[in-house]
Protein backbone atom coordinates (compact mmCIF):
# COMPACT_ATOMS: atom_id res chain seq x y z
CA UNK A 1 0.00 0.00 0.00
CA UNK A 2 1.56 3.22 -0.63
CA UNK A 3 1.63 6.39 1.84
CA UNK A 4 -1.17 8.20 0.47
CA UNK A 5 -3.30 5.39 1.03
CA UNK A 6 -1.70 4.31 4.40
CA UNK A 7 -1.82 7.74 5.87
CA UNK A 8 -5.98 7.74 5.19
CA UNK A 9 -6.66 4.58 6.15
CA UNK A 10 -7.24 3.08 9.44
CA UNK A 11 -9.52 5.86 11.78
CA UNK A 12 -12.12 5.31 13.95
CA UNK A 13 -15.05 4.16 12.28
CA UNK A 14 -17.62 5.75 14.68
CA UNK A 15 -15.40 8.68 15.84
CA UNK A 16 -17.99 10.17 17.91
CA UNK A 17 -18.85 7.02 19.79
CA UNK A 18 -14.57 5.45 19.46
CA UNK A 19 -13.48 8.48 20.49
CA UNK A 20 -15.88 8.39 23.91
CA UNK A 21 -15.06 5.01 24.51
CA UNK A 22 -10.90 5.62 24.29
CA UNK A 23 -11.39 8.66 26.56
CA UNK A 24 -13.34 6.87 29.41
CA UNK A 25 -10.87 4.28 29.13
CA UNK A 26 -7.80 6.52 29.41
CA UNK A 27 -9.92 8.47 32.46
CA UNK A 28 -10.58 5.10 34.40
CA UNK A 29 -7.22 4.10 33.76
CA UNK A 30 -5.91 8.05 35.04
CA UNK A 31 -8.17 7.90 37.90
CA UNK A 32 -7.25 4.54 39.41
CA UNK A 33 -3.71 3.90 38.42
CA UNK A 34 -2.05 0.57 37.49
CA UNK A 35 -5.83 -0.41 36.97
CA UNK A 36 -5.29 -2.43 33.34
CA UNK A 37 -8.31 -0.62 31.53
CA UNK A 38 -9.53 -2.44 28.04
CA UNK A 39 -9.31 -0.99 24.67
CA UNK A 40 -10.92 -2.24 21.32
CA UNK A 41 -8.61 -1.86 18.94
CA UNK A 42 -10.36 1.11 16.99
CA UNK A 43 -7.40 2.53 15.20
CA UNK A 44 -5.05 0.57 12.83
CA UNK A 45 -2.45 2.86 11.97
CA UNK A 46 0.59 2.06 10.25
CA UNK A 47 3.51 0.61 12.10
CA UNK A 48 5.28 0.82 13.93
CA UNK A 49 2.39 3.28 16.10
CA UNK A 50 0.09 0.50 18.05
CA UNK A 51 -3.48 0.14 17.33
CA UNK A 52 -4.19 1.83 21.24
CA UNK A 53 -1.63 4.46 21.18
CA UNK A 54 -2.79 5.46 17.59
CA UNK A 55 -6.73 5.09 18.96
CA UNK A 56 -5.53 7.15 22.23
CA UNK A 57 -3.65 9.83 19.69
CA UNK A 58 -6.74 10.19 17.83
CA UNK A 59 -9.26 10.26 21.03
CA UNK A 60 -7.10 13.35 22.15
CA UNK A 61 -5.12 15.31 20.23
CA UNK A 62 -6.14 17.92 17.17
CA UNK A 63 -4.55 20.95 16.20
CA UNK A 64 -4.31 22.48 19.61
CA UNK A 65 -2.07 19.84 20.69
CA UNK A 66 1.80 19.44 19.63
CA UNK A 67 3.05 15.89 19.35
CA UNK A 68 6.32 14.71 19.48
CA UNK A 69 7.77 11.59 18.39
CA UNK A 70 10.15 9.58 19.15
CA UNK A 71 12.87 8.64 16.68
CA UNK A 72 11.88 5.25 15.97
CA UNK A 73 8.02 6.70 15.00
CA UNK A 74 9.16 9.82 13.82
CA UNK A 75 11.67 8.00 10.91
CA UNK A 76 8.41 6.39 9.75
CA UNK A 77 6.54 8.59 7.07
CA UNK A 78 3.37 6.64 7.06
CA UNK A 79 3.29 7.58 11.11
CA UNK A 80 3.71 10.82 10.40
CA UNK A 81 1.32 11.42 7.69
CA UNK A 82 -1.42 9.07 8.98
CA UNK A 83 -1.46 11.29 12.46
CA UNK A 84 -1.54 14.70 10.77
CA UNK A 85 -4.50 12.91 7.86
CA UNK A 86 -6.82 12.28 11.00
CA UNK A 87 -5.49 14.28 13.69
CA UNK A 88 -4.24 17.37 12.76
CA UNK A 89 -1.79 18.09 15.37
CA UNK A 90 1.22 20.04 14.35
CA UNK A 91 4.51 17.72 15.45
CA UNK A 92 6.68 19.50 18.13
CA UNK A 93 9.87 21.07 17.34
CA UNK A 94 11.71 19.97 21.01
CA UNK A 95 9.90 17.51 23.40
CA UNK A 96 9.44 20.57 25.76
CA UNK A 97 6.82 21.93 23.27
CA UNK A 98 4.56 18.96 23.27
CA UNK A 99 1.22 18.19 25.04
CA UNK A 100 2.02 14.93 24.09
CA UNK A 101 4.71 12.62 22.97
CA UNK A 102 4.42 9.15 21.64
CA UNK A 103 7.43 7.07 22.43
CA UNK A 104 7.76 3.67 20.16
CA UNK A 105 10.54 2.34 22.38
CA UNK A 106 10.58 3.05 25.77
CA UNK A 107 13.80 1.50 26.92
CA UNK A 108 15.50 3.96 24.77
CA UNK A 109 13.68 7.13 25.19
CA UNK A 110 15.32 10.42 26.68
CA UNK A 111 14.95 11.52 30.43
CA UNK A 112 11.78 12.17 31.68
CA UNK A 113 12.79 15.44 32.61
CA UNK A 114 13.50 16.79 29.27
CA UNK A 115 9.90 16.84 28.33
CA UNK A 116 7.11 19.81 29.43
CA UNK A 117 6.75 19.59 32.89
CA UNK A 118 4.43 22.61 33.18
CA UNK A 119 5.14 25.43 35.92
CA UNK A 120 3.91 25.80 39.34
CA UNK A 121 1.46 28.25 38.35
CA UNK A 122 0.18 26.12 35.64
CA UNK A 123 1.25 22.82 36.32
CA UNK A 124 -1.40 21.31 33.74
CA UNK A 125 0.91 22.69 30.68
CA UNK A 126 3.10 19.24 30.82
CA UNK A 127 3.67 16.64 28.57
CA UNK A 128 1.59 13.57 28.34
CA UNK A 129 3.64 10.48 27.68
CA UNK A 130 2.05 7.65 25.61
CA UNK A 131 4.40 4.60 26.25
CA UNK A 132 3.93 1.47 24.21
CA UNK A 133 4.97 -1.83 26.32
CA UNK A 134 4.81 -4.90 25.50
CA UNK A 135 2.75 -6.29 28.29
CA UNK A 136 2.17 -5.01 32.04
CA UNK A 137 3.18 -8.32 33.72
CA UNK A 138 6.81 -9.36 32.39
CA UNK A 139 8.86 -6.68 33.99
CA UNK A 140 9.85 -5.55 37.02
CA UNK A 141 6.89 -4.84 39.57
CA UNK A 142 6.21 -1.93 40.09
CA UNK A 143 4.28 -1.22 43.52
CA UNK A 144 1.55 1.51 43.11
CA UNK A 145 1.00 3.93 45.87
CA UNK A 146 -1.29 7.28 45.48
CA UNK A 147 -4.49 8.99 44.93
CA UNK A 148 -6.53 6.96 42.84
CA UNK A 149 -5.37 3.35 44.66
CA UNK A 150 -7.02 2.09 47.54
CA UNK A 151 -4.41 0.42 49.34
CA UNK A 152 -1.79 -1.12 46.63
CA UNK A 153 -1.49 -1.81 42.91
CA UNK A 154 1.12 -3.64 41.34
CA UNK A 155 1.91 -3.52 37.61
CA UNK A 156 5.06 -4.84 35.42
CA UNK A 157 5.38 -2.97 32.50
CA UNK A 158 7.91 -4.57 30.24
CA UNK A 159 10.72 -2.15 28.13
CA UNK A 160 10.59 0.82 30.60
CA UNK A 161 12.89 3.09 30.16
CA UNK A 162 16.30 3.22 31.76
CA UNK A 163 16.18 3.73 35.76
CA UNK A 164 12.48 4.31 35.57
CA UNK A 165 12.30 4.28 39.38
CA UNK A 166 14.60 6.85 40.13
CA UNK A 167 13.56 9.06 37.11
CA UNK A 168 9.75 9.01 38.67
CA UNK A 169 10.80 9.43 42.36
CA UNK A 170 12.35 13.30 40.22
CA UNK A 171 8.91 13.41 38.79
CA UNK A 172 7.02 12.86 42.36
CA UNK A 173 9.28 14.96 44.19
CA UNK A 174 8.45 17.94 41.04
CA UNK A 175 5.09 17.59 42.17
CA UNK A 176 2.68 19.73 41.11
CA UNK A 177 4.69 19.96 38.11
CA UNK A 178 5.49 16.60 36.11
CA UNK A 179 4.76 14.47 33.70
CA UNK A 180 1.71 12.00 33.43
CA UNK A 181 2.10 8.74 31.60
CA UNK A 182 -0.01 6.41 29.51
CA UNK A 183 0.59 3.08 29.17
CA UNK A 184 -0.42 0.79 26.34
CA UNK A 185 -0.15 -2.53 25.21
CA UNK A 186 -1.96 -4.59 22.37
CA UNK A 187 -5.50 -4.67 24.44
CA UNK A 188 -5.15 -2.48 27.21
CA UNK A 189 -3.93 0.32 28.64
CA UNK A 190 -2.39 1.51 32.07
CA UNK A 191 -1.88 5.07 33.55
CA UNK A 192 1.13 6.73 35.79
CA UNK A 193 -0.39 10.09 36.78
CA UNK A 194 2.45 11.97 38.60
CA UNK A 195 0.48 11.85 42.15
CA UNK A 196 1.44 8.30 41.74
CA UNK A 197 3.99 6.85 44.16
CA UNK A 198 6.56 3.67 43.15
CA UNK A 199 7.17 1.97 46.22
CA UNK A 200 10.84 0.19 46.07
CA UNK A 201 10.10 -3.55 46.67
CA UNK A 202 12.34 -5.17 49.19
CA UNK A 203 14.09 -7.66 47.30
CA UNK B 1 -35.65 21.12 8.62
CA UNK B 2 -37.52 17.78 9.93
CA UNK B 3 -36.08 17.62 13.14
CA UNK B 4 -39.36 16.23 14.75
CA UNK B 5 -39.26 12.79 12.75
CA UNK B 6 -36.31 11.67 15.00
CA UNK B 7 -35.75 10.85 18.55
CA UNK B 8 -32.99 12.82 19.23
CA UNK B 9 -32.12 16.34 18.47
CA UNK B 10 -29.82 17.54 15.29
CA UNK B 11 -27.12 18.18 17.30
CA UNK B 12 -23.70 15.92 17.32
CA UNK B 13 -23.91 13.05 20.00
CA UNK B 14 -24.01 15.05 23.67
CA UNK B 15 -24.37 18.55 21.93
CA UNK B 16 -20.46 19.51 21.84
CA UNK B 17 -18.39 19.62 18.90
CA UNK B 18 -15.86 16.92 18.69
CA UNK B 19 -13.18 19.24 19.11
CA UNK B 20 -14.70 20.72 22.36
CA UNK B 21 -15.22 17.30 23.58
CA UNK B 22 -11.46 16.73 23.15
CA UNK B 23 -10.45 20.01 25.25
CA UNK B 24 -12.23 19.15 27.96
CA UNK B 25 -11.14 16.22 28.10
CA UNK B 26 -8.15 16.93 28.43
CA UNK B 27 -8.41 19.25 30.77
CA UNK B 28 -10.52 16.46 32.96
CA UNK B 29 -7.10 13.97 32.41
CA UNK B 30 -4.86 16.78 33.65
CA UNK B 31 -7.43 17.44 37.04
CA UNK B 32 -7.20 14.00 38.02
CA UNK B 33 -3.68 14.04 37.57
CA UNK B 34 -3.52 17.08 39.63
CA UNK B 35 -6.25 16.70 42.36
CA UNK B 36 -7.75 19.98 43.56
CA UNK B 37 -5.81 22.23 40.72
CA UNK B 38 -8.55 24.06 38.96
CA UNK B 39 -7.06 23.38 35.03
CA UNK B 40 -8.45 26.43 32.93
CA UNK B 41 -10.71 25.65 29.62
CA UNK B 42 -12.41 27.11 26.77
CA UNK B 43 -15.78 27.24 28.22
CA UNK B 44 -18.43 27.36 25.35
CA UNK B 45 -21.71 28.88 25.11
CA UNK B 46 -24.72 26.34 26.29
CA UNK B 47 -28.23 26.58 25.67
CA UNK B 48 -28.99 27.65 29.06
CA UNK B 49 -27.80 30.69 31.11
CA UNK B 50 -24.40 30.93 32.97
CA UNK B 51 -25.02 29.90 36.66
CA UNK B 52 -27.36 27.36 35.52
CA UNK B 53 -24.73 24.36 35.42
CA UNK B 54 -23.23 25.06 32.42
CA UNK B 55 -19.51 24.11 33.72
CA UNK B 56 -20.89 20.28 34.90
CA UNK B 57 -23.08 20.06 31.38
CA UNK B 58 -19.94 20.37 29.89
CA UNK B 59 -18.22 17.96 31.74
CA UNK B 60 -21.34 15.36 31.87
CA UNK B 61 -21.71 15.68 27.99
CA UNK B 62 -17.92 15.17 27.20
CA UNK B 63 -17.71 11.93 29.26
CA UNK B 64 -21.08 10.62 29.01
CA UNK B 65 -21.60 7.56 26.37
CA UNK B 66 -24.54 5.58 24.96
CA UNK B 67 -24.53 3.08 27.47
CA UNK B 68 -24.34 5.58 30.66
CA UNK B 69 -27.47 6.03 33.06
CA UNK B 70 -27.85 9.40 34.00
CA UNK B 71 -29.25 11.30 37.22
CA UNK B 72 -29.53 14.98 37.64
CA UNK B 73 -29.89 16.41 40.80
CA UNK B 74 -30.05 19.70 42.62
CA UNK B 75 -29.78 20.35 46.27
CA UNK B 76 -30.45 16.54 46.54
CA UNK B 77 -34.21 16.86 44.84
CA UNK B 78 -34.22 15.22 41.12
CA UNK B 79 -37.24 16.93 40.87
CA UNK B 80 -36.52 20.68 40.45
CA UNK B 81 -35.97 22.99 37.61
CA UNK B 82 -32.45 22.96 37.48
CA UNK B 83 -32.59 19.03 37.48
CA UNK B 84 -35.50 18.54 35.68
CA UNK B 85 -33.87 21.31 32.51
CA UNK B 86 -30.63 19.68 32.44
CA UNK B 87 -32.11 15.83 32.37
CA UNK B 88 -34.45 16.59 29.36
CA UNK B 89 -31.60 18.41 27.97
CA UNK B 90 -29.28 15.01 28.42
CA UNK B 91 -32.54 13.04 27.18
CA UNK B 92 -32.87 15.05 23.88
CA UNK B 93 -29.31 15.27 22.97
CA UNK B 94 -27.86 11.57 23.74
CA UNK B 95 -30.97 9.66 24.17
CA UNK B 96 -29.50 7.55 27.32
CA UNK B 97 -31.34 6.77 30.27
CA UNK B 98 -31.91 8.77 33.05
CA UNK B 99 -32.85 7.51 36.32
CA UNK B 100 -33.25 9.13 39.58
CA UNK B 101 -31.98 5.98 41.13
CA UNK B 102 -29.04 6.87 42.71
CA UNK B 103 -27.55 3.01 43.09
CA UNK B 104 -28.30 2.44 39.12
CA UNK B 105 -26.24 6.05 37.82
CA UNK B 106 -23.01 5.67 35.95
CA UNK B 107 -23.32 9.49 36.10
CA UNK B 108 -24.92 11.50 39.14
CA UNK B 109 -24.71 15.53 37.93
CA UNK B 110 -25.10 17.39 41.14
CA UNK B 111 -26.05 21.00 41.97
CA UNK B 112 -24.17 21.60 45.77
CA UNK B 113 -25.33 17.86 47.25
CA UNK B 114 -23.61 14.36 47.60
CA UNK B 115 -26.06 11.90 47.61
CA UNK B 116 -27.13 9.70 50.85
CA UNK B 117 -26.79 6.83 49.27
CA UNK B 118 -22.78 5.61 48.91
CA UNK B 119 -20.69 6.05 45.65
CA UNK B 120 -19.19 3.26 44.34
CA UNK B 121 -16.48 2.77 41.82
CA UNK B 122 -18.12 2.70 38.96
CA UNK B 123 -20.02 6.23 38.88
CA UNK B 124 -18.72 9.61 38.61
CA UNK B 125 -20.26 12.52 40.19
CA UNK B 126 -20.23 16.21 38.20
CA UNK B 127 -20.24 19.13 39.84
CA UNK B 128 -21.67 22.43 38.58
CA UNK B 129 -19.43 24.92 40.32
CA UNK B 130 -20.15 28.08 40.76
CA UNK B 131 -17.01 29.66 41.86
CA UNK B 132 -14.18 26.99 42.26
CA UNK B 133 -11.80 29.69 43.39
CA UNK B 134 -11.50 29.18 47.16
CA UNK B 135 -9.38 32.02 47.98
CA UNK B 136 -11.67 34.61 45.51
CA UNK B 137 -13.55 36.24 48.13
CA UNK B 138 -11.01 36.90 50.38
CA UNK B 139 -8.37 38.09 47.15
CA UNK B 140 -10.21 39.20 44.13
CA UNK B 141 -7.16 39.26 41.76
CA UNK B 142 -6.95 36.02 39.55
CA UNK B 143 -3.11 36.65 39.65
CA UNK B 144 -2.43 36.71 42.97
CA UNK B 145 -4.54 33.55 43.97
CA UNK B 146 -3.02 31.75 41.06
CA UNK B 147 0.48 32.49 42.79
CA UNK B 148 -1.33 31.44 46.21
CA UNK B 149 -1.65 28.18 45.06
CA UNK B 150 1.77 27.99 43.15
CA UNK B 151 3.27 28.52 46.51
CA UNK B 152 0.89 26.87 48.55
CA UNK B 153 0.22 29.99 50.52
CA UNK B 154 -2.73 29.38 52.25
CA UNK B 155 -2.53 31.27 55.44
CA UNK B 156 -5.06 33.90 54.77
CA UNK B 157 -7.76 31.08 54.26
CA UNK B 158 -6.83 30.19 58.03
CA UNK B 159 -7.24 33.70 59.03
CA UNK B 160 -10.68 33.36 57.80
CA UNK B 161 -11.63 30.93 59.35
CA UNK B 162 -9.59 32.38 62.24
CA UNK B 163 -12.14 35.20 62.24
CA UNK B 164 -15.25 33.37 61.96
CA UNK B 165 -14.35 31.61 65.71
CA UNK B 166 -13.01 35.55 66.89
CA UNK B 167 -16.68 36.84 66.04
CA UNK B 168 -19.02 33.11 66.50
CA UNK B 169 -17.12 31.50 68.34
CA UNK B 170 -16.84 28.65 65.93
CA UNK B 171 -16.28 28.34 62.42
CA UNK B 172 -19.59 29.79 61.28
CA UNK B 173 -18.53 28.46 57.37
CA UNK B 174 -21.96 26.13 56.48
CA UNK B 175 -21.28 25.61 52.83
CA UNK B 176 -18.57 25.81 50.38
CA UNK B 177 -16.40 24.56 53.37
CA UNK B 178 -12.73 24.71 51.92
CA UNK B 179 -10.89 21.12 51.71
CA UNK B 180 -6.91 20.61 51.15
CA UNK B 181 -7.11 17.74 48.95
CA UNK B 182 -4.05 15.39 48.82
CA UNK B 183 -2.12 17.59 51.43
CA UNK B 184 -1.62 20.02 48.38
CA UNK B 185 -4.00 22.15 46.78
CA UNK B 186 -7.08 24.40 49.10
CA UNK B 187 -10.58 23.04 46.69
CA UNK B 188 -13.97 24.38 46.82
CA UNK B 189 -16.20 21.45 47.34
CA UNK B 190 -18.98 23.74 45.51
CA UNK B 191 -21.70 24.99 47.65
CA UNK B 192 -22.39 21.56 48.99
CA UNK B 193 -23.36 21.77 52.76
CA UNK B 194 -20.24 21.30 55.12
CA UNK B 195 -22.55 17.77 56.10
CA UNK B 196 -21.05 16.12 53.00
CA UNK B 197 -17.66 16.90 53.26
CA UNK B 198 -16.84 13.95 54.82
CA UNK B 199 -18.39 11.75 51.88
CA UNK B 200 -15.69 13.43 49.61
CA UNK B 201 -13.01 12.05 51.63
CA UNK B 202 -11.84 8.16 49.96
CA UNK B 203 -15.12 7.96 48.10
CA UNK B 204 -14.76 4.95 45.42
CA UNK B 205 -16.02 7.58 43.11
CA UNK B 206 -14.62 9.59 40.68
CA UNK B 207 -15.51 13.34 41.45
CA UNK B 208 -15.09 16.07 38.43
CA UNK B 209 -15.96 19.66 39.30
CA UNK B 210 -16.84 21.94 36.15
CA UNK B 211 -16.79 25.96 36.32
CA UNK B 212 -18.76 27.03 32.83
CA UNK B 213 -18.90 30.39 33.80
CA UNK B 214 -15.24 30.76 35.70
CA UNK B 215 -13.93 28.71 32.90
CA UNK B 216 -12.40 25.92 35.37
CA UNK B 217 -12.19 22.00 35.56
CA UNK B 218 -11.30 20.20 38.89
CA UNK B 219 -11.18 17.07 40.09
CA UNK B 220 -10.89 14.17 42.97
CA UNK B 221 -9.96 10.95 42.25
CA UNK B 222 -11.19 8.08 43.72
CA UNK B 223 -9.37 6.85 47.06
CA UNK B 224 -7.85 10.85 47.71
CA UNK B 225 -7.45 12.57 51.47
CA UNK B 226 -10.00 15.35 51.59
CA UNK B 227 -9.01 16.91 54.43
CA UNK B 228 -11.69 19.94 55.86
CA UNK B 229 -9.87 23.17 56.90
CA UNK B 230 -9.79 23.89 60.57
CA UNK B 231 -7.72 23.95 64.09
CA UNK B 232 -7.05 21.59 66.64
CA UNK B 233 -9.14 23.30 69.02
CA UNK B 234 -11.85 23.79 66.54
CA UNK B 235 -12.21 20.78 64.76
CA UNK B 236 -14.14 20.50 61.99
CA UNK B 237 -17.94 19.86 62.48
CA UNK B 238 -20.90 18.71 60.06
CA UNK B 239 -24.33 20.02 61.01
CA UNK B 240 -26.54 18.03 63.41
CA UNK B 241 -30.83 18.03 63.44
CA UNK B 242 -32.26 17.89 66.59
CA UNK B 243 -35.37 16.01 64.94
CA UNK B 244 -35.64 13.14 62.09
CA UNK B 245 -37.03 13.79 58.11
CA UNK B 246 -40.52 14.72 59.12
CA UNK B 247 -41.53 12.14 55.41
CA UNK B 248 -39.18 8.95 56.59
CA UNK B 249 -37.50 9.26 59.83
CA UNK B 250 -34.43 9.51 58.58
CA UNK B 251 -31.57 10.54 61.10
CA UNK B 252 -27.81 11.66 60.02
CA UNK B 253 -29.00 12.78 57.07
CA UNK B 254 -29.42 16.56 55.55
CA UNK B 255 -32.52 18.32 55.95
CA UNK B 256 -34.31 21.36 53.96
CA UNK B 257 -36.30 23.24 55.66
CA UNK B 258 -40.30 23.80 54.12
CA UNK B 259 -42.14 26.37 54.57
CA UNK B 260 -45.85 24.98 54.59
CA UNK B 261 -48.06 28.15 55.05
CA UNK B 262 -48.34 32.01 55.75
CA UNK B 263 -48.18 31.51 59.38
CA UNK B 264 -44.65 30.06 60.39
CA UNK B 265 -45.58 26.45 59.90
CA UNK B 266 -42.80 24.64 58.35
CA UNK B 267 -41.48 21.12 58.47
CA UNK B 268 -37.56 19.53 57.61
CA UNK B 269 -37.29 17.16 55.14
CA UNK B 270 -34.86 15.02 53.58
CA UNK B 271 -32.44 17.31 50.77
CA UNK B 272 -32.04 14.10 49.21
CA UNK B 273 -35.62 13.02 47.35
CA UNK B 274 -33.95 9.81 45.82
CA UNK B 275 -33.57 8.51 49.33
CA UNK B 276 -36.39 10.07 51.34
CA UNK B 277 -38.64 7.99 48.22
CA UNK B 278 -36.80 5.12 48.66
CA UNK B 279 -37.21 4.75 52.81
CA UNK B 280 -40.97 5.79 52.37
CA UNK B 281 -41.98 2.67 49.93
CA UNK B 282 -38.94 0.27 51.93
CA UNK B 283 -39.19 -2.48 51.41
CA UNK B 284 -41.83 -3.90 49.33
CA UNK B 285 -41.51 -0.91 46.39
CA UNK B 286 -40.33 -2.27 42.84
CA UNK B 287 -38.46 0.89 42.97
CA UNK B 288 -36.12 -0.39 45.58
CA UNK B 289 -35.66 -3.44 43.54
CA UNK B 290 -34.99 -5.87 46.62
CA UNK B 291 -31.77 -4.18 47.36
CA UNK B 292 -31.15 -4.18 51.09
CA UNK B 293 -28.22 -2.47 51.57
CA UNK B 294 -26.94 1.28 52.59
CA UNK B 295 -31.27 1.65 51.87
CA UNK B 296 -30.93 3.70 55.45
CA UNK B 297 -33.78 0.94 56.53
CA UNK B 298 -35.12 1.61 59.87
CA UNK B 299 -38.73 1.96 59.12
CA UNK B 300 -41.06 -0.20 61.00
CA UNK B 301 -43.15 -2.39 58.41
CA UNK B 302 -45.93 -2.93 60.67
CA UNK B 303 -47.01 0.89 60.72
CA UNK B 304 -47.76 2.77 57.52
CA UNK B 305 -46.30 6.18 57.49
CA UNK B 306 -48.06 8.80 56.48
CA UNK B 307 -46.93 12.27 56.47
CA UNK B 308 -47.52 13.86 59.74
CA UNK B 309 -49.07 17.58 59.87
CA UNK B 310 -46.58 19.43 61.13
CA UNK B 311 -47.00 22.29 63.51
CA UNK B 312 -45.45 25.31 64.11
CA UNK B 313 -42.81 24.87 66.58
CA UNK B 314 -41.98 27.09 69.31
CA UNK B 315 -38.14 26.44 69.04
CA UNK B 316 -37.37 25.82 65.34
CA UNK B 317 -34.39 23.68 64.24
CA UNK B 318 -31.79 25.45 62.15
CA UNK B 319 -28.65 25.05 60.04
CA UNK B 320 -25.92 24.12 62.49
CA UNK B 321 -28.16 24.06 65.66
CA UNK B 322 -26.55 21.90 68.02
CA UNK B 323 -23.55 23.58 68.34
CA UNK B 324 -22.72 25.28 71.32
CA UNK B 325 -21.13 29.15 71.88
CA UNK B 326 -17.94 28.85 73.53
Amino acid sequence: MDIAAQSIEGGFADPVFNAQTVFRAVMDAMARPGSVQPLPPFARPPVPLSAAAGAIALALCDNDTPLWLDPALQASTAVRSWLGFHTGAPLANTPADAHFALIAAPAEMMALDGFSQGTQDYPDRSTTLILHVSDLVSGTPLLLEGPGIETSATIAPAQMPRHFVEQWKQNNKRFPRGVDIILVTADGIACLPRTTRIKTMEA
Amino acid sequence: MTAQSTDIATYNFAYLDEQTKRMIRRAILKGIAIPGYQVPFASREMPMPYGWGTGGVQVTASIIGPDDVLKVIDQGADDTTNAVSIRAFFKKVTNVAVTTDTASATIIQTRHRIPEHPLTADQVLVYQVPIPEPLRFLEPRETETRKMHALEEYGLMHVKLYEDIAKHGRIATTYAYPVKVEGRYVMDPSPTPKFDNPKMHRSPALQLFGAGREKRIYAVPPFTEVVSLDFEDHPFEVQTFDQPCALCAAENVYLDEVILDDHGGHMFVCSDTDHCEKRRNAPTSPLWGGRAEGAGGGLDQSTPHSTPTPAPRADPPHKGEGKEIR
